[in-house]
């Protein structure tokens, strides 16, 4: 056969991209369904006449303002936010230490700790709700937001201090070896030597915890009733669904604004947060 | 190891303070706050759930393992076991397998190209599930949706995505091969950039064909990390809850309730504590087994 070589990487990038856009047409189908739909007058959402996939009438932002401003979505952006922020800084403080003396500081025991910190990270919100349900009710935080500040942080912190461990473990020791040399102390080391070169793990970690406790949905549907109190997530799913009227435009919409948040962050950050995806899992 | 930095460590003087910052003390210190964590919010509620599984639905006596045994009679029961696993072979199967294929394309591309589509690709994942499975929920609308739209635009008739078992199953496992993939896709393409290009080199000299690349260089290269990825996604997808819990509630009729769903059915939404706590301890056994391989395997590549 003599097609040159140029033609034949033509046609291998066309054939690419040809098995790539049915992958890209399922992956981007929800999120395109979700905006069109929160766009569309109720009228047309419930017609049954023209083509579902294109919006057909004039866009209306009705919906936009029905959620905004005539449900508690404000709240529950705030709520989601202010929970997501403190266990994120919580997870940080208490991930970079654990994982500092698992990784550095051989004492008695520091192998178990990274064995135990990664089958907690293994468990799934589904096996301990129940029990949760009793110790949240027992300390008299049912039905309050401030319950997921101590749940939340069971699943970003074994998951963060798993991450960093394996990240710690790449920064060679002679670095720090190289600060003690200059004279300076443990805590002198630790900010202006070590930190600064697991910036990147760092990061990741901080984008995992924040998305983590932004993305969890068993832990504040199981114990948070009241409105006031909602994140996010159960906000959307139980106070736009109310008994058999479906109200489509403001749920998707409602869902859109609750994904952007994390979407926006991931655009931002893609290469931490995938490194720190595939190390936290292999290694 | 000797290392200069712990001999300089033990040198300043031996007041409590720098004992408490160096050296082995300082490591305790550091690491209180994530074992008070594990043992007080994992370890604790994971035996509290066991103590809660023997009690009767009050909460006021000791039943021992009568939750368990009505359980094992029930036929709700094993349905839900069955669904569980028939959703998490199927689901992750057909993750493993398109995961591997967009890798595969996806590392094809030139650089550019291929950064910016595997972002895109990757937004399921990013996404939070519940409120993307708001949107598959939507679609899956059988009156006013998008995808009976388009079977009937394409001459089949419409299916009832989410009322019979059947397509129930079908739109949950559907759902959650959508959210999955990125993930596999992910871990597959580090893999495949972590092959040596000298590798294929030497195979095509040898006048291997791309197949037969594929079939002995690359599948031999990942077959780990293949296993550790499937093992990884077994574990979440068994206990997977957001999608059931907004696509179906685990009708029609529990065919399509898994273990998560069916404990905060029965423990949260029916007010049966200890018979709950029992259904999600059955998600122990199996997220133990798998752990334990991930962890093994893991560990051997360390060595």
């Amino acid at each position: 056969m003599i097609i040159s070589l140029a033609k034949r990487k033509k046609i291998k990038m066309t054939l690419l991209y040809c098995l790539l856009i049915p992958f890209l047409v399922f992956f981007m189908f929800p999120l395109y369904w979700m905006f069109i739909t929160s766009f569309k007058t109720n009228v047309e959402i419930a017609s049954l006449k023209g083509i579902p996939l294109i919006i057909q009438s004039k866009p209306t932002l009705a919906h936009y303002k029905m959620i905004l401003f005539k449900t508690r979505f404000l709240i529950w952006f705030k709520n989601s936010f202010v929970i997501a922020g403190l266990v994120t800084v919580l997870t940080m403080v208490i991930s970079i230490l654990a994982a500092y003396a698992i990784s550095r500081l051989k004492f008695f025991g520091s192998r178990y700790f990274s064995v135990g910190v990664f089958y907690t990270y293994l468990v799934p919100p589904a096996l301990l709700f129940i029990p949760f349900y009793k110790v949240v009710g027992e300390l008299g935080l049912l039905n309050t937001k401030w319950c997921l500040l101590l749940l939340y942080p069971t699943l970003t912190v074994p998951f963060c201090t798993w991450l960093l461990i394996g990240y710690f473990a790449t920064i060679p020791r002679s670095l720090e070896d190289a600060a003690f040399v200059d004279g300076a102390t443990y805590t002198q080391m630790l900010w202006k030597v070590f930190l600064p070169v697991a910036a990147p793990g760092i990061i990741a970690a901080t984008m995992f915890a924040f998305t983590l406790s932004w993305h969890q949905f068993l832990y504040p549907l199981a114990y948070i009733y009241s409105e006031e109190e909602m994140m996010l997530t159960t906000g959307v799913y139980s106070a736009l669904i109310r008994g058999d009227v479906y109200f489509w435009g403001e749920l998707m919409g409602g869902a859109l604004l609750a994904s952007i948040p994390v979407v926006v962050l991931f655009a931002f950050l893609m290469d931490y947060y995938i490194a720190g995806l595939t190390k936290g899992a292999i290694k | 190891m000797n290392t200069i930095g712990s001999t300089i460590n033990r040198r300043p003087p031996h007041t409590l303070l720098s004992r408490l910052r160096s050296g082995r003390l300082a490591g305790y210190w550091m690491i209180l706050p994530l074992f008070v964590l594990l043992i007080g919010l994992v370890a604790y509620p994971f035996v509290y759930s066991i103590y809660i599984s023997f009690e009767n639905k009050a909460e006021t006596n000791f039943v021992g393992l009568e939750n368990y045994k009505r359980l094992l009679d029930y036929s709700t029961f094993w349905l839900v076991v069955g669904n569980s696993f028939r959703f998490t072979f199927i689901a992750v199967f057909f993750k493993a397998t398109l995961g591997i294929l967009l890798a595969l394309i996806l590392n094809n591309l030139p650089l550019g190209g291929q950064r910016f589509w595997r972002g895109v690709c990757l937004i399921p994942w990013v996404m939070p599930l519940s409120m993307s499975c708001l949107a598959w929920w939507w679609i899956f609308d059988p009156t006013h949706s998008a995808l009976n739209w388009v079977l009937v635009q394409l001459g089949f008739t419409p299916k009832p995505w989410l009322s019979t078992p059947f397509w129930a199953r079908f739109s949950t496992i559907l759902t959650d091969i959508w959210y999955g993939t990125p993930f596999f896709m992910i871990m597959y393409l580090a893999g495949l950039k972590s092959i040596p290009e000298s590798l294929y080199e030497a195979a095509q000299i040898d006048g291997a064909h791309a197949l037969q690349c594929f079939r002995y260089v690359t599948l031999p290269m990942l077959s780990k990390l293949i296993a550790i990825t499937m093992m990884f996604s077994t574990i979440t997808t068994f206990s997977n809850f957001d999608i059931v819990m907004i696509l179906t509630r685990g009708g029609p009729r529990y065919t399509t309730h898994l273990l998560g769903t069916y404990a905060f059915n029965i423990g949260i939404e029916g007010y049966h504590l200890p018979l709950g706590s029992a259904i999600a301890l059955f998600l122990f056994p199996v997220l133990a087994i798998t752990a334990f391989f991930v962890l093994r395997n893991i560990a051997r590549g360390e060595e």
